[in-house]
């Protein structure tokens, strides 16, 4: 069977692998929370791993690459801010591979050079998606550095607006918000 | 040869938490989770015990040494002060329904944000003390001793809850966590135990009137800074007073209208509103803060800067009070005022005097919210609006947990908002009304060094609103907070781009069509008003 084939086939086996990896780093209770709660606004990290997971596996396989940006940062920008270290944040991508691994493992002992060659190839467009996670991961903590910043900023305006302090007033008070 | 791991394996191996039970995991302080300690000199200035230097990070918070007793005698009086305590403290069936329903639970993942479980960190503590099982069965009825571990563990978390009353929606038996945590800081507030930016406003607001520490001069400039571009956008002058004897109402607001930029424009909103109904007001330099940062401390110091209210409608001889957009303040004052600076009987039932209308929910404590004013005015027709100025704002409401859960404020802020604004639409039913979500910075915790931990809990709010913004192009939050102006504008930014956060008297103000205004061509963020040419932004058109 070919590699493609193998993963549908295997598709709602590979998404509950990966995710179960992915809820490890919870605590029980989270994980079961995280899990068993469907809503999606009463639970928005369990639905930004559920969708991203699926979008971001059918955007691999199906070879589009357009929305997998959006479906990786639903999941990252979570991840950046749950104190996760960098290499743990991104790091869900890669476990993807050893999901599939599994899964494919009794027809790579089968010695299928062309399973074996499909295999590495989808591995390294894990690899190269991984690495928009890592960027992703790096904007999103830039980005709540310069939140902070921006909201000093907008707490002090006024103030330092009075004291004559910033010059060309007005112009800048229309853009900066 | 021992067994490798497999890669994944060593790859989870040290974010998976400890399997241990929740009493015998210790507490950790992780960066970005807490804010910074409370200084000497804002502890000294409002008199606080154990004023002194002291950090987070450090392993001694420099306590007195009969800490333990301070604790335990601190409870034993709020037990006996508060029966809501002690019946919070027995009724909880550990039935889970609050479990899930904190927005910092849900962001963080931390079991000890589940309410039940924050709850338990007081309530372990109690069981020891005031209860025979505990006493004999200690762990295995759930209590525990009072020692500096636990005393850390509740000063990390109770910190980390908003007093938002969102559980205790859900809780079958109405056990309030907001009222836990409040004496659980009460408690660490008797070893000076506070975080700085709780302690700094409350220290600015005893001492210069409002959370900023602004001297009544800056307040009241930068009030008439607001006039000069009112006159710029609508061609017409206002000429608000200040302190004055013998107006009718008096009107205070949350200073950060007054200086934090989103909420500056709702000022503006109240000033323009006040001037085209031209009504008999005045503000205070000296009642300048509406917000209560003392309410996150303790009942005394919330008390304490709480009275400047009345006393100041009391010294200038107004009929009546006015409050504009806030919700922790109005929280405090349609809970708590009347009974702690009360009654107000030098003041009259407040009576709209352009519809005449009776606020006879407020006939004791004699203050109105703004929104319960306009939207009166507007029922009566009483405003010229044109909400098409509004036609490229597209608006969902945020219902702040104060005003929703603390006084019912649901409808008001609907009814105005739909007036103004074409385009409204409402975020998903689990997440407004009483159900609302906090926008994780309440209570004081909207400092910078636990920004990490704002976005965590501003989480579930914000997720409702990237829903609708991209279901129906919404493109601003409307509230009346002024927390959440400052607080949810950083959270949505990073959660859901492209939407702002908006009172709601600025976007009433620009609906409202005043009587010789020239053509307005911008909005009050001098934004180009739909339909108008791209106005020059540096040199906003003159006069
Ligand atoms: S009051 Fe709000 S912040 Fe505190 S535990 Fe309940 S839901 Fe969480
Ligand atoms: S919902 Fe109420 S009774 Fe149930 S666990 Fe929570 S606080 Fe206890």
């Amino acid at each position: 069977m070919k590699l493609d084939q193998i993963l549908e086939k295997n598709k709602a086996v590979i998404l509950q692998g990966w995710v179960e990896i992915i809820l490890k780093a919870y605590p029980d209770e989270t994980s079961r929370f995280i899990k068993s709660r469907k809503d999606r606004f009463d639970n928005p990290v369990g639905h930004a791993i559920s969708t991203g997971v699926e979008g971001i596996f059918n955007c691999l396989v199906e070879g589009g690459n357009e929305r997998i940006a959006s479906f990786i940062d639903d999941i990252i920008r979570i991840r950046a801010v749950q104190d996760f270290r960098p290499g743990q944040a991104v790091g869900f991508m890669f476990q993807l591979k050893s999901v599939i691994r599994d899964v494919v493992a009794d027809d790579l002992a089968r010695q299928d050079a062309g399973l074996v060659r499909e295999l590495l190839e989808f591995e390294s467009r894990i690899d190269e998606q991984a690495k928009l996670a890592f960027d992703i991961y790096m904007k999103c903590r830039e980005r709540l550095y310069e939140l902070k910043t921006d909201e000093f900023k907008r707490n002090t305006f006024r103030l330092l607006q009075q004291a004559n302090l910033i010059c060309e007033v007005e112009g800048q008070d229309a853009s900066a918000n | 040869m021992a067994k490798l791991p497999k890669p994944e394996e060593l790859g989870k191996i040290d974010y998976t938490p400890p399997s241990t039970g929740w009493m015998d995991t210790p507490v950790e302080f992780k960066p970005g989770y807490f804010c910074n300690a409370a200084k000497e000199k804002n502890l000294a200035g409002l008199h606080m015990p154990n004023a002194r230097t002291w950090s987070v990070k450090d392993e001694d918070w420099k306590l007195p040494d009969n800490w333990k007793e301070i604790i335990m005698e601190g409870l034993r009086e709020r037990l006996e002060k508060y029966r809501s305590l002690r019946i919070f403290m027995d009724i909880c069936v550990r039935c889970g329904a609050c479990a899930d329903k904190c927005h910092f639970f849900i962001g963080t993942g931390d079991p000890k944000n589940m309410p039940v479980l924050r709850a338990e960190l007081l309530r372990s503590v109690y069981r020891k003390e005031y209860t025979t099982a505990g006493k004999i069965l200690g762990k295995f009825a759930g209590a525990r001793e009072m020692t500096i571990d636990v005393l850390k563990e509740w000063w990390y978390y109770f910190f980390q809850c908003t007093e938002c009353r969102r559980c205790s929606v859900f809780c079958p038996y109405g056990i309030d966590q907001a009222e836990i945590t409040i004496v659980g800081r009460e408690l660490l507030n008797l070893l000076g135990l506070n975080i700085d930016w709780i302690m700094g406003p409350a220290n600015a607001c005893y001492h210069k009137g409002n959370h900023l520490g602004i001297e009544p001069h800056t307040f009241k400039s930068s009030i008439e800074f607001f006039l000069d571009d009112i006159k710029t956008i609508t061609g017409i002058d206002i000429e608000p007073s200040f302190n004055r004897k013998g107006a009718e109402i008096l009107f205070v607001t949350p200073s950060g209208d007054v200086f934090a930029d989103p909420g500056t424009y709702t000022a503006m909103g109240y000033l323009m509103l006040f001037h085209e109904l031209g009504l008999d007001y005045t503000w205070s330099t000296y009642a300048s803060e509406g917000g209560n940062f003392g309410f996150f401390t303790n009942n005394e110091l919330a008390k304490k800067l709480n009275a400047k209210i009345y006393a100041e409608a009391k010294r200038l001889g107004v009929k009546w009070i006015l409050g504009g957009e806030c919700g922790h303040m109005w929280r405090v004052l349609s809970q708590y005022m009347d009974t702690w600076n009360g009654p107000a009987d030098f003041l009259e039932v407040p009576k709209s005097p352009i519809t005449g209308t009776v606020f006879e929910n407020a006939r004791s404590m004699k203050m109105v919210h703004i929104t319960e004013f306009t939207a009166d005015l507007m029922k009566h027709n009483k405003l010229k609006l044109d909400p098409s100025r509004n036609d490229d704002v597209r608006l969902t409401w945020h219902d702040s947990c104060n005003t929703a859960r603390g006084m019912g404020l649901l409808e008001e802020p609907r009814y105005i908002a739909k007036q103004v604004c074409n385009n409204f639409f409402e975020m998903p039913e689990n997440t407004i009304r009483e159900k609302t979500f906090c926008c994780g910075s309440g209570s004081g915790l909207n400092a910078s060094e636990n920004m990490d931990m704002r976005l965590k809990g501003g989480l579930p709010r914000a997720n409702a609103v990237k829903y609708v913004h991209e279901k129906h192009g919404v493109n601003t939050v409307g509230n009346v907070c002024a927390i959440d102006r400052a607080t949810l504008t950083t959270a949505i930014d990073y959660w859901s781009p492209g939407v702002r956060v908006s009172g709601l008297h600025e976007l009433v103000a620009n609906a409202l069509v005043m009587k010789g205004e020239k053509t307005r061509r911008t909005n009050l963020r001098f934004e180009p008003l739909p339909g108008v040419e791209q106005v020059d932004d540096d040199q906003p058109e003159e006069e």
